[in-house]
């Protein structure tokens, strides 16, 4: 399912113009993360593609056809959202809350129980949490629930808002990984909204940083951004997380791969250029210097 | 005690009296609040409006407004539902306040993402936004129930029976015991219907045993109830 936006422009009822002319086509089965800090407009982006927004001009397509022209409660069933702070109903149980869609659908509640359960394995959660409330579980387990409703009615597009932002930098990175996994295993179009540069190059196939009123400052996948920043905003934002660990890209030797070195000299990560993903360089060591980009400068700063 | 013996079939038959007055009050009270409480919630010309209306509704004394009730509706005196109706009103002037606290409590974070999964409005209402309410709204009605109980016995005034009917009696008898021996039905009364209600609330809001309030409901919970809201001796302090 390919995502496009139209010269997509949005002004809210109280004036303020959160998009101002906005064009971007996302394409099926990869991830496209947007990124940019607090304001820029990235959740609106993201909810005028299931409606909870409107755009005040400018079309939004899906696979070719206008959602305007779909109805929205329809389309919304259609498309899996992801939250941050999870938003999963506190009066329902974490299985409940998994077969929310379905039951919404139609779907017998048994049967989508049962579906629900598989979920929950392939999210990487017990299923003896089936059956506690959202208020008994922990956040990072919260999220995890989160992202097992956004694909219960396994839908094509999955859209994530910040989906790991208020989760501790640990269980972030267990949830990042998941989500790769995940992607590799079932090839949704996934929109992720985030404000840290770092996960975006570590999920995103294609990054999109957006610099206030949904302007975007570059598109590429995460090599073409890292290794060429088209502007000073972009290669201040790349570079202002990491602190004094300013990344730099030296070719390696054999292939188009690109070798990722931070300013003490410590290789960082990977880009495998034809993909454009990141790896890790050395696999799951303890030592921090080893793991790959989207681990936190200060670990490897501290080192 | 041989006096209460003795009056065993009094006490059973002005309790039901009494109950029969308070419920259906309690009941339609409720009802009615639900949705105008939700417009409350919903736009604030509203809230201001249905607040200032059941602070000055609850301001009427309550003999004022058994005697205005049949008047105004062409009810005989005596008829006991001009004190249902009465009861109806000062159930409703506080539960609204209840109730439009208890959908601001819901949480937005909780309300956008049932609407991004596809909720309908009227799905996201009965299936998300009432329940979520439940706590808050459980603790208006437990006001309102104590309330009504209390102040149900002003229609012995005007000779509508009920457990005031006791402190009428004594007055005219001079015969304090029976006065204290109503006194004590009422707060049991009203004891009785509170563990009710909470023991109905756990029944059907399973999820909040245990764990935590949302922050929302806790907020709306901890702001001090409209003054004179459950005060035993009514509205304005008066009978
Ligand atoms: N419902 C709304 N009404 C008015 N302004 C809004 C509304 N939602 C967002 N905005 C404004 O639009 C801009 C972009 O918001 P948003 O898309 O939420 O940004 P982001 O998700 O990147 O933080 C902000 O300035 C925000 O204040
Ligand atoms: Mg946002």
């Amino acid at each position: 399912m390919a995502i496009e936006f139209r010269n997509v422009r949005k002004t809210y009822p109280d004036g303020t113009t959160a998009v101002e002319d906005f064009s971007l086509t996302i394409p099926s089965r990869s991830t496209t993360v947007f990124v940019g800090s607090s304001g820029c407009g990235n959740t609106t982006l993201l909810r005028m593609i299931n409606r909870m927004v409107d755009a005040t001009s400018g079309q939004v397509l899906i696979d070719g056809e206008d959602v305007g022209a779909i109805e929205p409660v329809a389309l919304r069933r259609r498309i899996g959202y992801v939250m941050q702070n999870s938003g999963l109903l506190p009066h329902r149980t974490v299985i409940d809350n998994v077969a929310t869609v379905p039951v919404l659908t139609g779907t017998p509640k048994a049967k989508a129980r049962e579906q629900s359960m598989a979920l929950l394995d392939r999210v990487g959660l017990d299923r003896s949490l089936a059956k506690r409330y959202p208020g008994q579980l922990s956040g990072g387990q919260q999220q995890r629930v989160g992202v097992a409703r956004g694909l219960a009615a396994d839908p094509n597009i999955l859209l994530m808002d910040e989906p790991f932002g208020a989760v501790d930098p640990i269980v972030r990175d267990e949830l990042q990984r998941e989500l790769l996994r995940l992607q590799r295993e079932l090839g949704k179009t996934v929109v992720f909204v985030t404000h840290d540069i770092d996960e975006a190059f570590l999920l995103g196939t294609q990054v999109v940083i957006l610099k206030r009123g949904g302007v975007v400052a570059q598109i590429g996948t995460p090599a073409e951004i890292l290794a060429r920043p088209k502007d000073d905003f972009v290669a201040d934002f790349i570079g202002a997380k990491r602190g004094k660990r300013r990344l730099t890209v030296e070719q390696q030797g054999d292939g188009d791969d690109l070798l990722l070195v931070d300013s003490s000299g410590y290789p960082a990560g990977l880009i495998s250029a034809p993909g454009g993903r990141l790896e890790p360089v050395l696999s799951g060591g303890s030592d921090p210097k080893s793991r790959s980009v989207s681990n936190k400068t200060d670990q490897a700063g501290d080192a | 005690m041989d006096w209460v013996l003795s009056h065993l079939d009094d006490i059973g038959n002005l309790t039901v009296t009494h109950i029969v007055l308070c419920v259906p009050a309690i009941v339609i009270g409720f009802v009615v609040s639900v949705p105008l409480g939700y417009a409350a919630s919903k736009s604030s010309l509203a809230r201001g409006v249905l607040l200032t209306l059941g602070n000055v509704l609850y301001t009427i004394p309550g003999i004022a407004l058994v005697v205005l009730v049949p008047v105004t509706l062409g009810i005989p005196l005596l008829n006991p539902v001009n004190v249902t109706i009465a009861l109806l009103i000062y159930a409703v002037a506080i539960m609204v306040r209840s109730a439009a606290d208890a959908f601001v409590s819901v949480s937005g974070d909780v309300k956008q993402s049932a609407t991004a999964q596809g909720y309908s409005a009227s799905q996201r209402f009965w299936r998300v936004e009432l329940p979520l309410a439940g706590p808050v709204l459980l603790a208006g009605v437990r006001v309102v129930s104590v309330s009504t109980i209390s102040l149900a016995t002003v229609g012995a005034l005007v000779g509508i029976p009920s457990l005031g009917t006791f402190f009428t009696d004594a007055f005219q008898r001079n015969f304090a015991l029976e006065a204290v021996v109503g006194l004590v039905l009422v707060l049991l009364l009203a004891a009785v219907f509170d563990l009710l209600l909470s023991l109905v609330g756990r029944a059907l809001m399973p999820w909040t045993r245990g764990t935590r309030l949302s922050a929302g409901a806790a907020k709306a919970l901890s702001q001090p109830v409209p003054a004179g809201v459950g005060d035993v001796a009514g509205p304005g302090g008066r009978l």
